[in-house]
Protein backbone atom coordinates (compact mmCIF):
# COMPACT_ATOMS: atom_id res chain seq x y z
CA UNK A 1 0.00 0.00 0.00
CA UNK A 2 1.32 3.50 -1.01
CA UNK A 3 1.20 6.49 0.98
CA UNK A 4 -2.22 8.76 0.17
CA UNK A 5 -3.40 5.07 -0.98
CA UNK A 6 -6.29 5.26 2.31
CA UNK A 7 -5.78 8.94 3.27
CA UNK A 8 -7.93 11.76 2.89
CA UNK A 9 -5.57 14.62 1.69
CA UNK A 10 -5.22 17.49 3.49
CA UNK A 11 -8.47 20.29 3.25
CA UNK A 12 -5.58 23.08 2.30
CA UNK A 13 -5.42 24.63 -0.82
CA UNK A 14 -1.20 24.76 -1.90
CA UNK A 15 -2.05 28.47 -1.23
CA UNK A 16 -3.24 27.97 2.30
CA UNK A 17 -0.49 25.42 3.08
CA UNK A 18 2.32 27.97 1.84
CA UNK A 19 0.87 30.72 4.21
CA UNK A 20 0.05 28.51 6.61
CA UNK A 21 3.84 26.70 7.47
CA UNK A 22 6.52 28.76 5.16
CA UNK A 23 7.50 31.59 7.71
CA UNK A 24 8.24 28.57 10.52
CA UNK A 25 9.99 26.58 7.84
CA UNK A 26 11.95 29.32 6.84
CA UNK A 27 13.46 29.66 10.24
CA UNK A 28 13.87 25.96 9.93
CA UNK A 29 15.89 26.16 6.86
CA UNK A 30 17.74 29.14 8.25
CA UNK A 31 19.06 26.88 11.47
CA UNK A 32 20.19 24.06 9.07
CA UNK A 33 22.24 26.72 6.91
CA UNK A 34 23.55 27.96 10.00
CA UNK A 35 24.74 24.80 11.61
CA UNK A 36 26.52 23.69 8.45
CA UNK A 37 28.17 26.99 9.22
CA UNK A 38 28.88 26.63 12.54
CA UNK A 39 30.18 22.81 11.59
CA UNK A 40 32.79 24.51 8.81
CA UNK A 41 33.72 27.23 11.36
CA UNK A 42 35.01 24.66 13.58
CA UNK A 43 37.55 23.74 11.88
CA UNK A 44 38.39 21.31 8.95
CA UNK A 45 38.67 17.75 9.24
CA UNK A 46 36.51 14.62 8.28
CA UNK A 47 33.07 14.76 8.49
CA UNK A 48 31.64 11.57 10.74
CA UNK A 49 29.35 9.21 9.44
CA UNK A 50 26.61 11.58 10.68
CA UNK A 51 27.23 14.43 8.88
CA UNK A 52 28.35 12.35 5.83
CA UNK A 53 24.23 11.46 5.72
CA UNK A 54 23.20 14.70 6.86
CA UNK A 55 24.19 16.26 3.69
CA UNK A 56 23.14 12.97 1.44
CA UNK A 57 19.56 13.71 3.10
CA UNK A 58 19.91 17.84 2.44
CA UNK A 59 20.41 16.41 -1.14
CA UNK A 60 17.24 14.51 -0.87
CA UNK A 61 14.94 17.39 -0.15
CA UNK A 62 15.72 19.58 -3.13
CA UNK A 63 15.52 16.52 -5.84
CA UNK A 64 12.05 17.07 -6.47
CA UNK A 65 10.34 14.07 -5.84
CA UNK A 66 7.86 13.18 -3.29
CA UNK A 67 8.03 11.26 -0.16
CA UNK A 68 10.91 13.14 1.00
CA UNK A 69 10.30 12.30 4.76
CA UNK A 70 10.23 8.64 3.97
CA UNK A 71 13.56 8.77 2.09
CA UNK A 72 15.21 10.50 4.83
CA UNK A 73 14.31 8.33 7.33
CA UNK A 74 15.39 5.29 5.19
CA UNK A 75 18.91 7.31 4.48
CA UNK A 76 19.41 7.72 8.48
CA UNK A 77 18.13 3.90 9.08
CA UNK A 78 20.59 0.83 9.91
CA UNK A 79 19.82 -1.52 6.16
CA UNK A 80 21.14 -4.64 7.88
CA UNK A 81 18.35 -7.10 8.84
CA UNK A 82 19.94 -9.82 11.17
CA UNK A 83 20.09 -8.65 14.98
CA UNK A 84 22.97 -7.92 16.40
CA UNK A 85 25.11 -10.19 18.89
CA UNK A 86 24.61 -7.46 21.77
CA UNK A 87 23.20 -4.05 22.33
CA UNK A 88 26.30 -2.54 23.65
CA UNK A 89 24.13 1.00 24.40
CA UNK A 90 21.10 1.35 24.94
CA UNK A 91 20.80 5.12 23.05
CA UNK A 92 20.70 5.76 19.47
CA UNK A 93 23.26 8.27 17.34
CA UNK A 94 20.24 9.55 14.68
CA UNK A 95 22.22 7.62 11.65
CA UNK A 96 23.71 5.16 10.43
CA UNK A 97 27.10 4.69 10.93
CA UNK A 98 28.36 2.27 7.72
CA UNK A 99 31.43 1.18 10.37
CA UNK A 100 29.17 -0.98 12.04
CA UNK A 101 28.47 -3.09 8.98
CA UNK A 102 24.80 -3.19 7.10
CA UNK A 103 25.68 -0.56 4.55
CA UNK B 1 -11.92 15.66 24.93
CA UNK B 2 -9.18 12.89 24.66
CA UNK B 3 -7.37 10.10 25.50
CA UNK B 4 -3.59 9.82 25.69
CA UNK B 5 -2.94 6.01 25.48
CA UNK B 6 0.48 6.03 25.94
CA UNK B 7 2.11 7.82 29.32
CA UNK B 8 4.31 7.46 31.49
CA UNK B 9 3.02 9.58 34.51
CA UNK B 10 5.30 7.92 37.40
CA UNK B 11 7.53 10.32 36.35
CA UNK B 12 5.20 13.51 35.74
CA UNK B 13 4.28 16.06 38.17
CA UNK B 14 0.42 16.35 39.56
CA UNK B 15 1.04 19.94 37.67
CA UNK B 16 1.19 17.80 34.33
CA UNK B 17 -2.17 16.12 35.16
CA UNK B 18 -3.75 19.73 36.02
CA UNK B 19 -2.78 20.99 32.74
CA UNK B 20 -3.81 17.42 30.97
CA UNK B 21 -7.49 17.60 32.76
CA UNK B 22 -7.72 21.26 31.72
CA UNK B 23 -7.09 20.41 27.86
CA UNK B 24 -9.53 17.68 28.12
CA UNK B 25 -7.84 14.33 28.91
CA UNK B 26 -10.63 11.61 30.31
CA UNK B 27 -8.28 8.86 30.10
CA UNK B 28 -4.83 7.65 30.00
CA UNK B 29 -2.57 4.24 29.92
CA UNK B 30 0.82 3.73 31.25
CA UNK B 31 2.81 1.40 29.96
CA UNK B 32 5.65 0.09 32.22
CA UNK B 33 9.24 1.86 30.70
CA UNK B 34 12.60 2.64 32.19
CA UNK B 35 13.79 4.37 34.74
CA UNK B 36 16.37 5.92 33.87
CA UNK B 37 18.79 3.81 34.85
CA UNK B 38 18.73 -0.28 35.34
CA UNK B 39 17.27 -1.59 38.44
CA UNK B 40 19.24 -3.87 40.84
CA UNK B 41 17.09 -6.53 41.37
CA UNK B 42 14.11 -7.58 40.01
CA UNK B 43 12.16 -6.76 43.23
CA UNK B 44 12.11 -3.11 42.26
CA UNK B 45 9.96 -4.17 39.71
CA UNK B 46 7.83 -5.52 41.76
CA UNK B 47 7.46 -2.08 43.64
CA UNK B 48 6.85 -0.45 40.69
CA UNK B 49 3.98 -3.22 39.04
CA UNK B 50 2.45 -1.66 42.41
CA UNK B 51 2.80 2.02 42.01
CA UNK B 52 1.52 1.29 37.88
CA UNK B 53 -1.48 -0.53 39.77
CA UNK B 54 -2.15 1.14 43.01
CA UNK B 55 -0.83 4.60 43.67
CA UNK B 56 -1.00 5.66 40.19
CA UNK B 57 -4.46 5.07 39.27
CA UNK B 58 -5.45 7.01 42.82
CA UNK B 59 -3.64 10.37 41.65
CA UNK B 60 -4.77 10.03 37.98
CA UNK B 61 -8.85 9.89 39.53
CA UNK B 62 -7.93 12.98 41.87
CA UNK B 63 -7.89 14.90 38.39
CA UNK B 64 -10.98 13.18 36.66
CA UNK B 65 -8.52 10.96 35.06
CA UNK B 66 -8.99 7.44 34.22
CA UNK B 67 -5.42 5.26 34.68
CA UNK B 68 -4.42 2.10 32.85
CA UNK B 69 -1.56 0.17 33.05
CA UNK B 70 1.01 -2.42 30.86
CA UNK B 71 2.94 -4.49 31.96
CA UNK B 72 6.72 -5.79 30.95
CA UNK B 73 10.04 -5.37 31.19
CA UNK B 74 10.90 -2.30 29.07
CA UNK B 75 13.50 -3.57 26.33
CA UNK B 76 15.97 -0.79 27.13
CA UNK B 77 16.27 -2.94 30.44
CA UNK B 78 16.28 -6.76 28.61
CA UNK B 79 19.81 -7.41 27.48
CA UNK B 80 20.13 -9.75 30.36
CA UNK B 81 17.93 -12.40 29.89
CA UNK B 82 18.15 -14.46 33.14
CA UNK B 83 17.42 -10.88 35.30
CA UNK B 84 14.33 -9.96 32.65
CA UNK B 85 13.52 -13.87 33.01
CA UNK B 86 12.95 -13.11 36.88
CA UNK B 87 10.86 -9.73 35.98
CA UNK B 88 8.40 -11.78 33.48
CA UNK B 89 7.72 -13.97 36.39
CA UNK B 90 6.26 -11.44 38.82
CA UNK B 91 3.74 -10.06 35.56
CA UNK B 92 1.43 -13.10 36.38
CA UNK B 93 0.78 -12.16 39.87
CA UNK B 94 -0.54 -8.65 38.76
CA UNK B 95 -2.91 -9.70 35.66
CA UNK B 96 -5.79 -9.68 37.32
CA UNK B 97 -5.32 -5.83 38.98
CA UNK B 98 -8.30 -3.95 37.64
CA UNK B 99 -6.24 -1.24 35.33
CA UNK B 100 -4.48 -3.98 33.58
CA UNK B 101 -4.80 -4.07 29.78
CA UNK B 102 -1.61 -6.13 28.91
CA UNK B 103 1.63 -6.87 27.92
CA UNK B 104 3.62 -3.77 26.96
CA UNK B 105 5.58 -1.54 25.95
CA UNK B 106 7.49 -4.38 24.67
CA UNK B 107 9.77 -4.88 22.07
CA UNK B 108 13.41 -3.90 20.82
CA UNK B 109 15.68 -1.26 21.62
CA UNK B 110 19.15 -2.09 20.03
CA UNK B 111 17.75 -4.92 18.05
CA UNK B 112 20.15 -7.98 19.48
CA UNK B 113 19.69 -11.39 20.36
CA UNK B 114 18.95 -10.88 23.62
CA UNK B 115 16.39 -8.72 23.37
CA UNK B 116 14.32 -10.82 20.88
CA UNK B 117 14.69 -13.40 23.62
CA UNK B 118 12.76 -11.24 26.20
CA UNK B 119 9.95 -9.90 23.29
CA UNK B 120 9.71 -13.69 22.53
CA UNK B 121 8.94 -14.39 26.16
CA UNK B 122 6.73 -11.65 26.74
CA UNK B 123 4.82 -12.70 23.73
CA UNK B 124 4.54 -16.05 24.74
CA UNK B 125 2.34 -14.58 28.34
CA UNK B 126 0.41 -12.57 26.07
CA UNK B 127 -0.44 -15.47 24.12
CA UNK B 128 -0.76 -17.50 26.99
CA UNK B 129 -3.19 -14.96 28.93
CA UNK B 130 -5.25 -13.62 25.52
CA UNK B 131 -4.19 -10.80 26.39
CA UNK B 132 -3.66 -6.95 24.44
CA UNK B 133 0.47 -5.78 23.25
CA UNK B 134 1.60 -2.70 23.42
CA UNK B 135 4.72 -2.62 20.89
CA UNK B 136 7.75 -0.08 21.60
CA UNK B 137 10.05 0.38 18.27
CA UNK B 138 13.67 1.26 18.53
CA UNK B 139 14.64 4.85 18.12
CA UNK B 140 16.40 7.05 15.43
CA UNK B 141 18.40 5.10 12.83
CA UNK B 142 17.08 1.03 14.76
CA UNK B 143 13.56 1.65 13.82
CA UNK B 144 13.07 0.41 10.63
CA UNK B 145 15.24 -2.66 11.29
CA UNK B 146 13.51 -3.32 14.58
CA UNK B 147 9.96 -2.26 13.44
CA UNK B 148 10.59 -5.59 10.63
CA UNK B 149 12.13 -7.43 13.25
CA UNK B 150 9.29 -6.98 16.18
CA UNK B 151 6.53 -8.18 13.49
CA UNK B 152 8.31 -11.00 11.88
CA UNK B 153 8.43 -12.04 15.85
CA UNK B 154 5.15 -11.73 16.22
CA UNK B 155 4.19 -13.54 13.35
CA UNK B 156 5.91 -16.33 14.92
CA UNK B 157 2.93 -15.97 17.48
CA UNK B 158 -0.15 -17.29 15.15
CA UNK B 159 -2.47 -17.16 18.50
CA UNK B 160 -1.40 -13.39 18.80
CA UNK B 161 -4.03 -11.39 16.41
CA UNK B 162 -2.80 -8.55 15.02
CA UNK B 163 -5.69 -6.47 15.67
CA UNK B 164 -5.16 -6.98 19.15
CA UNK B 165 -1.53 -5.81 18.76
CA UNK B 166 -0.40 -1.94 18.65
CA UNK B 167 2.85 -0.91 17.24
CA UNK B 168 4.16 2.54 18.51
CA UNK B 169 6.16 5.30 17.52
CA UNK B 170 5.86 5.09 13.71
CA UNK B 171 6.94 7.58 11.47
CA UNK B 172 7.00 7.72 7.88
CA UNK B 173 8.86 4.71 7.06
CA UNK B 174 7.24 2.05 9.04
CA UNK B 175 3.81 3.20 8.98
CA UNK B 176 2.62 2.06 5.96
CA UNK B 177 4.21 -2.29 6.41
CA UNK B 178 2.24 -1.86 9.78
CA UNK B 179 -0.64 -0.96 8.68
CA UNK B 180 -0.12 -3.63 5.89
CA UNK B 181 0.35 -6.45 7.96
CA UNK B 182 -2.82 -5.80 10.21
CA UNK B 183 -1.68 -4.27 12.86
CA UNK B 184 -2.67 -1.11 14.77
CA UNK B 185 -0.37 1.79 15.16
CA UNK B 186 0.82 4.72 17.30
CA UNK B 187 2.38 7.68 16.31
CA UNK B 188 3.81 9.44 19.32
CA UNK B 189 4.74 12.89 19.61
CA UNK B 190 7.63 13.75 21.02
CA UNK B 191 10.33 16.77 20.50
CA UNK B 192 13.30 16.07 18.17
CA UNK B 193 13.54 12.27 17.60
CA UNK B 194 9.77 10.91 17.10
CA UNK B 195 6.67 12.89 15.15
CA UNK B 196 5.82 16.79 15.67
CA UNK B 197 2.01 17.13 15.83
CA UNK B 198 2.61 18.30 11.99
CA UNK B 199 4.33 15.25 10.93
CA UNK B 200 1.30 12.78 12.89
CA UNK B 201 -1.11 15.24 10.93
CA UNK B 202 0.81 14.60 7.31
CA UNK B 203 0.62 10.55 8.31
CA UNK B 204 -3.00 10.57 8.89
CA UNK B 205 -3.78 12.31 5.87
CA UNK B 206 -1.37 10.26 3.69
CA UNK B 207 -2.25 6.90 5.27
CA UNK B 208 -6.01 7.68 6.42
CA UNK B 209 -7.57 7.16 10.33
CA UNK B 210 -8.49 3.32 10.35
CA UNK B 211 -6.42 1.54 12.87
CA UNK B 212 -4.21 4.40 14.39
CA UNK B 213 -3.69 6.85 17.22
CA UNK B 214 -1.28 9.71 18.72
CA UNK B 215 0.10 9.38 22.20
CA UNK B 216 2.60 11.72 23.85
CA UNK B 217 4.60 8.90 25.64
CA UNK B 218 5.38 11.40 28.17
CA UNK B 219 8.33 10.62 30.41
CA UNK B 220 11.41 11.81 32.59
CA UNK B 221 12.99 12.85 29.69
CA UNK B 222 12.45 16.13 27.46
CA UNK B 223 8.72 15.41 26.26
CA UNK B 224 5.08 16.84 26.35
CA UNK B 225 2.18 15.69 28.30
CA UNK B 226 -0.25 17.69 26.30
CA UNK B 227 1.10 16.93 23.16
CA UNK B 228 -2.17 15.29 21.82
CA UNK B 229 -4.79 18.41 22.32
CA UNK B 230 -1.89 20.14 20.54
CA UNK B 231 -1.67 17.91 17.42
CA UNK B 232 -5.77 18.30 17.76
CA UNK B 233 -5.48 22.06 17.16
CA UNK B 234 -3.40 21.51 14.24
CA UNK B 235 -5.54 18.90 12.61
CA UNK B 236 -8.45 21.86 13.17
CA UNK B 237 -5.89 24.29 12.13
CA UNK B 238 -5.39 22.53 8.74
CA UNK B 239 -9.67 22.20 8.74
CA UNK B 240 -9.93 18.87 9.27
CA UNK B 241 -13.61 17.98 10.37
CA UNK B 242 -13.90 17.67 13.77
CA UNK B 243 -15.02 13.61 13.46
CA UNK B 244 -11.99 12.95 12.25
CA UNK B 245 -10.03 14.41 14.97
CA UNK B 246 -12.23 12.70 17.86
CA UNK B 247 -11.97 9.83 15.93
CA UNK B 248 -7.74 9.27 15.96
CA UNK B 249 -7.52 11.20 19.80
CA UNK B 250 -10.59 9.19 21.09
CA UNK B 251 -12.70 6.77 19.44
CA UNK B 252 -9.81 4.87 17.90
CA UNK B 253 -7.85 4.27 20.91
CA UNK B 254 -11.39 3.40 22.87
CA UNK B 255 -12.11 0.48 20.17
CA UNK B 256 -8.81 -0.98 20.51
CA UNK B 257 -8.06 -0.70 24.18
CA UNK B 258 -11.80 -1.79 25.03
CA UNK B 259 -10.60 -5.05 23.68
CA UNK B 260 -9.23 -5.85 26.62
CA UNK B 261 -12.44 -5.74 28.71
CA UNK B 262 -10.60 -3.36 31.53
CA UNK B 263 -10.67 0.12 29.31
CA UNK B 264 -13.09 2.71 30.48
CA UNK B 265 -13.29 6.53 29.36
CA UNK B 266 -15.84 7.66 31.38
CA UNK B 267 -16.26 10.25 32.82
CA UNK B 268 -14.92 10.72 36.65
CA UNK B 269 -15.58 13.66 39.00
CA UNK B 270 -12.29 15.29 39.66
CA UNK B 271 -11.59 15.70 43.53
CA UNK B 272 -8.21 17.82 43.70
CA UNK B 273 -8.14 21.32 44.31
CA UNK B 274 -5.52 22.80 42.14
CA UNK B 275 -7.60 21.64 39.16
CA UNK B 276 -9.45 24.78 39.27
CA UNK B 277 -7.43 27.09 41.69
Amino acid sequence: MAAGANGGGTPMTRAQVVDAYFMEHRARLLDVAAFLDRVDRAGAGDDDFRMCAFHAAVSILGDGRPDRARRVLELLSDPSSEPVARAGMKGATGAHDPAKGGG
Amino acid sequence: MYIDPHVHMVSRTTDDYVRMARAGCVAITEPAFWAGYDRSSPKGFFDYFRQLTESEPRRAAQYGIRHHAWLCINPKEAEDPVFAREVIGLIPGFLERENVLGIGEIGLNKNSRNELEILEAHLQLASDHGLLVLVHTPHLEDKLKGTRLIMDAIRRFPTLDPGRVLIDHVEEHTVGNVLDRGFWCGMTLYPDTKCTPQRAVDIIECWGSERIWMNSAGDWGHSDPVAVPKAQMEMRRRGHLESLVRRVTFENPERFLSQSGRFSAQPLRPTAPDVTR
